[in-house]
């Protein structure tokens, strides 16, 4: 056996020993693989076990994740919108660890990635294998029609990089999520993230320095780079919400809609932040 | 009685064999037919010639399989262009002027291009964007759109545009096929995408099924499944070199300045980006299935196992 496959194995047993021993075999159910392991879109339960490990760990000793709500994620097709913050798409890795371990039965969870991931190497194929596909309509589309649940933050980049002094405030949210789901049918379930937008709190984001290096955002906290602190992490999932529509209507149609969404989010976001006693604990 | 263009080929020969037990068949193709049946009529000329008119008021031609199509990256992009679009310009003035009932042309699913932004499922109605970072291709997306055209322009004549992904097999000499083969062979570092391959008796299958009365269309036709191509040199033995991309770009390219390397830079593309079709329509519309499966089309390319 190469080293790496050592390493993989090694990594997978660790998963296993956190997430329960029985963990892959009732996610393996109702999934289709072929004989080399992987689906149509590259996605490799054996992999994403093992890359799962480390997140579990920070999950359950560093984040010290609690999730309210699991069950009110239905079964089949499903479209997860969440507030996004805090740099590092921490948040999103924390929402699929839930769905892979705590919820039943145990999910997985696919999300769009922006384009250029696609031309990063390692990057692209790590990202393949767990699940994230690159986030063109017509991938989200099928995956929909395949009834997998997707994760999605509709505020995007504008979401990740606010600053500290726009924590839990829900930037613009794109319509593309709701065209998609009045199209395929799909339930949402408005998930709040509370914990994340403290993680690292930016005091500002140097795009233009950032647009050097080719990356999106730099931003800077008190101690420079923006290394997730350990906060208590506290992820909520709401009632699902069924829209009727049609998705082709104009933009001020789909609008109306979103704010929906928005509105339960926000509100779940104020909930939870209302509730907790501190950031840290 | 059905033409065959480009029967000398590999592809075409498979099809040749398939068809003349059931059907007259002729094949036009400047190279001799080796090991031709008796009962198949062979005119070893050029595609582009006045000649080709001839074929069609010897015989009465109902039927073309068009797949007289040049891949050889060694050619010029001159010789290529003028081969691949003259020809099936010429093609394509036959069937109309001829009464041809039933016109099948082989394309690829190259023509839509690898890129990083590609959804991972491309279909049919997906912009042909190959050409746009390997211009030398562009010849291939004419000869695709010359078809596409004539579908629209001569509704008399039932025209089918199969995109097949990637050809392989024991004797095809392609750039996938052969770079399958290679034992160590170049990978690019960090980038393993899912590729599609189908067996060239699947290819040959899919033509045939073409030709079946009522059919017409533009189609994707993929092959039993979606692997990662370091899944494929397992399968095969083969040990990869892992080398940035970067660095595999400026030595591909000189290498085949100086005739060492058998492809050009631009093929990189396909070993690091997604260049995936969705074949459902054609599964849908037809009764065509793959006979192979994933794992016999991948060793497809080092034997023959039929």
């Amino acid at each position: 056996m190469s080293l790496s496959d050592t390493i993989k194995q090694g990594l997978k047993q660790w998963t296993l020993a956190m997430g329960g021993d029985d963990l892959d075999d009732r996610l393996r159910d109702g999934r289709h693989a072929n004989e080399y392991g992987v689906d149509s879109f590259g996605f490799s339960l054996e992999y994403a076990l093992s890359a799962v490990g480390p997140f579990l760990w920070l999950y359950k000793h560093y984040f010290r994740v609690e999730t309210f709500g699991l069950e009110n994620v239905p079964a089949g097709r499903v479209l997860l919108v969440s507030n996004h913050g805090g740099q590092l798409p921490v948040d999103g890795a924390m929402i699929g660890v839930a769905m892979l371990t705590e919820a039943k039965p145990p999910r997985v969870i696919r999300s769009m990635v922006e384009k250029w991931v696609g031309s990063l190497p390692y990057v692209s194929t790590f990202f393949a294998r767990i699940g994230q596909i690159v986030g063109t309509p017509e991938n989200c589309r099928r995956l929909l029609e395949n009834d997998e649940a997707i994760l999605v933050f509709p505020e995007g980049l504008k979401g990740i990089s606010k600053l500290y002094s726009q924590r839990y405030q829900l930037q613009d949210f794109g319509l593309g999520f709701m065209r998609l789901a009045l199209e395929t049918k799909t339930p949402i379930v408005p998930v709040a993230v509370v914990g994340s937008e403290e993680q690292a709190p930016a005091l500002l984001n140097l795009k233009t320095v950032g647009k050097l290096f080719g990356m999106p955002a730099l931003p800077v906290t008190p101690y420079g780079l923006p290394f997730p602190l350990p906060a208590k992490y506290r992820i909520y999932f709401g009632e699902p919400l069924t829209f009727t529509g049609r998705a082709d209507d104009e933009d001020a149609e789909l609008e109306k809609r979103v704010k929906v969404v928005k509105a339960t989010i926000q509100s779940m976001l104020e909930k939870g932040l209302s509730e907790r006693k501190g950031v840290f604990f | 009685m059905v033409l065959v263009t480009g029967i000398s080929g590999n592809l075409g020969r498979v099809v040749a064999k398939l068809l003349h037990r059931t059907e007259r068949v002729a094949g036009i193709d400047r190279r001799p037919f080796i090991g031709k049946p008796k009962d198949v009529e062979h005119f070893q000329i050029d595609l582009r010639k006045k000649k080709t008119d001839d074929v069609f008021r010897k015989l009465p031609i109902k039927a073309i399989v068009h797949m007289g199509i040049m891949h050889d990256p060694r050619m010029s992009a001159e010789d290529h262009h003028s081969f691949n679009v003259l020809g099936t310009t010429r093609i394509l003035d036959c069937a109309a002027k001829f009464g041809v009932k039933k016109l099948v042309v082989l394309s690829s699913a190259n023509v839509y291009g690898p890129s990083p932004d590609n959804s991972n499922f491309l279909s049919e109605e997906a912009p042909l964007m190959a050409a746009s970072r390997f211009p030398s291709v562009r010849d291939l997306i004419e000869v695709d759109m010359l078809a596409h055209g004539f579908f629209w322009r001569q509704p008399s004549v039932e025209t089918v545009v199969l995109r097949p992904v990637h050809i392989v097999g024991p004797t095809i000499k392609n750039a996938p096929s052969n770079y399958l083969r290679l034992k160590r062979p170049m990978t690019l570092m960090g980038f393993d995408p899912m590729v599609q391959l189908i067996h060239m008796h699947d290819v040959g299958a899919a033509l045939v099924e073409a030709l079946k009365p009522g059919l017409k269309g533009v189609y994707n036709v993929t092959g039993p499944g979606e692997v990662p191509l370091s899944s494929c040199f397992k399968e095969l033995g083969a040990r990869p070199i892992p080398v940035p991309h970067p660095i595999a770009r400026g030595l591909v390219s000189s290498l085949f300045k100086y005739r060492l390397a058998s492809y050009p830079p631009e093929e990189l593309d396909h070993i690091q980006f997604l260049c995936m079709v969705d074949g459902g329509r054609w599964r849908r519309e037809t009764h065509w299935q793959p006979a192979f499966s994933i794992r016999e089309t991948i060793r497809g390319v080092l034997s023959d196992l039929t």
